[in-house]
């Protein structure tokens, strides 16, 4: 008898427990085949995207190249600097402007004409991407973009004298190295090249070597706060009267419109001018307030890639 | 002892069906990784709208249940600075990557998965969309055909529901609510 009861218990004991299961169980369902969906998905790769919010940081390449069929029209203004004093408005009554038209030819490859008011002159860039960073399948830590720059002068020559159309030119290589660290901060390193077929005096050199150094710090979903420094390596005769660029700005991202507003003491847009120009001294109020207006226009959508 | 046998009879039958239910889903899972889900969430004065083709998705024919799975970078849109921003400021993927709903046909009854046809079925369940879990329920169809089941829906949330707030100065552009399109075809095998 003892024993029956015993087996009575056990079994009020397996009745309720499974009573009481077979509720868990059911509300358990979708969650599993939820589990079910995500544990039969495929590795995918994800690539990181905004490292910068635009092409330019201010005057630095950044590691971004537009997308396919984007055409980025952007109108860039360089106010006079500050330490002209109240006659010129503290440089306001001045501007250098550049019109630059990039466009994506495809993810990977992006190609520009510029042309600048000061000094007078035509731009060619070429910006080929090799590395995304991405996470996922493929993990890949940094994005690196290889840019090359002709600048071709138009200023016109003075005097009589030989003019070579190959005296105009100058080359910027530079190699953009960058990482979004984390969604509010991204950092870049540009290690440049810059070859000048005619300088200014026989003891200058053609070749000279720059690093540059550009980040990102967002303070808002929209907003954000850019560095950028160029430090030229003193090749040049005349290093005494050098300063590097230097340049603090603010995106603010409005729909289509990238606007960038900074401080800077160079007054060129042409890189291979900004980095080895002699720029204002940032102590002795040499800054030029700026601005570059980008706006991008979609000129066809890339066919969707089957899988 | 008769009544013991009996009691114990019962229980195990009863305990078997639990376990047969809890642990066995009966009936059929229909599985897809291709489905397709589009929405639009734009105005008159701004045509914001975006397809994924890679859904998840799959659908127990007897209990009907479901569940879909949809990677927010892979929603595709016509403007690349668009698909920028619905990633970094709206839908913020690095933090919510996946969207997910999980829920239930509640007239599963409804629909024949042997014969050939359009039925009309009810949906009910949980939408996780930007790390928000809301109960969302939307009619939709089953269309049985001879090498798929083909299910699809039309259904509209309200961004500010699910944390998604529109800047004063896109709010001509931006809808306050979204129009989402699913269209899924599982595959009968």
């Amino acid at each position: 008898m003892l024993h029956t009861q015993k087996n009575k218990i056990r079994l009020k004991g397996l009745l309720l427990a499974a009573c009481l299961a077979t509720p868990m169980f059911s509300a358990a369902q979708t969650d599993k085949m939820l589990d079910q969906l995500d544990s039969g998905m495929a590795p995918t790769t994800d690539y990181t995207t905004a490292t910068f919010k635009s092409t330019r940081v201010v005057n630095a390449q950044s590691v971004e190249n537009l997308s396919e069929g984007v055409l980025d029209v952007r109108i860039d203004h360089r106010f006079g600097p500050v330490n002209e004093g109240p006659y010129t408005f503290f440089g306001l009554d001045e501007a250098n402007t550049r019109f630059q038209f990039d466009y994506g030819i495809k993810d990977w490859l992006q190609v520009g004409i510029g042309r600048s008011a000061s000094p007078k002159s035509y731009g060619g860039n070429i910006k080929l991407k090799f590395l995304r960073q991405s996470t996922g399948k493929v993990n890949m830590p940094i994005s690196l973009v290889y840019n090359l720059f002709t600048n071709v002068d138009a200023l016109q020559y003075i005097g009589p004298r030989n003019n070579d159309f190959n005296y105009r030119l100058a080359y910027v290589h530079q190699i953009v190295v960058g990482r979004k660290f984390s969604e509010n901060f991204s950092l870049e390193l540009i290690p440049t090249m810059i070859h000048t077929n005619l300088v200014a005096l026989s003891t200058d050199k053609n070749d000279q070597f720059a690093m540059g150094v550009a980040m990102r710090q967002k303070i808002s979903k929209r907003v954000s706060i850019n560095l950028e420094y160029f430090y030229l390596y003193p090749t040049l005769s005349v290093t005494d009267v050098f300063t590097n660029s230097l340049s603090l700005g603010m995106d603010i991202e409005t729909g289509g419109h990238v606007f960038q507003i900074f401080l800077t003491n160079c007054l060129a847009m042409n890189e291979n001018d900004v980095i080895t120009d002699r720029n204002e001294n940032w102590l002795k109020g040499g800054i030029h307030l700026g601005f570059n207006i980008s706006r991008v226009f979609t000129t066809y959508k890339p066919v969707h890639k089957a899988i | 002892m008769k009544v013991y046998k009996k009691l114990m009879a019962a229980a195990a039958a009863v305990f078997l069906g639990c376990v047969l239910f809890a642990f066995t889903p009966a009936g059929k899972v229909y599985l897809t990784h291709t489905g397709h889900i589009w929405f639009f969430a734009g105005t008159a004065m701004e045509d914001v709208n975006a397809n994924n083709y890679q859904v998840a998705a799959n659908l127990n024919s007897t209990t009907g249940e479901m569940a879909y799975s949809v990677l927010v970078k892979g929603f595709e849109f016509r403007r690349a600075l668009m698909q920028e921003h619905f990633n970094e400021n709206y839908m913020e993927s690095d933090k919510y990557p996946k969207s997910t709903f999980k829920g239930k046909i509640s007239d599963i009854g409804n629909v024949n998965f042997d014969k050939n046809g359009t039925y009309n079925v009810n949906v009910s369940g949980e939408l996780n969309l930007h790390g928000v879990s809301k109960t969302v329920s939307a009619p939709g169809t089953i269309t049985v055909s001879a090498d798929s089941v083909h299910a699809k829906s039309t259904f509209k949330i309200a961004l500010k529901d699910y944390n998604i707030t529109i800047p004063s100065v896109v709010k001509d552009k931006i809808s306050e609510t979204v129009q989402i399109h699913v269209d899924v075809a599982y595959s009968k095998k």
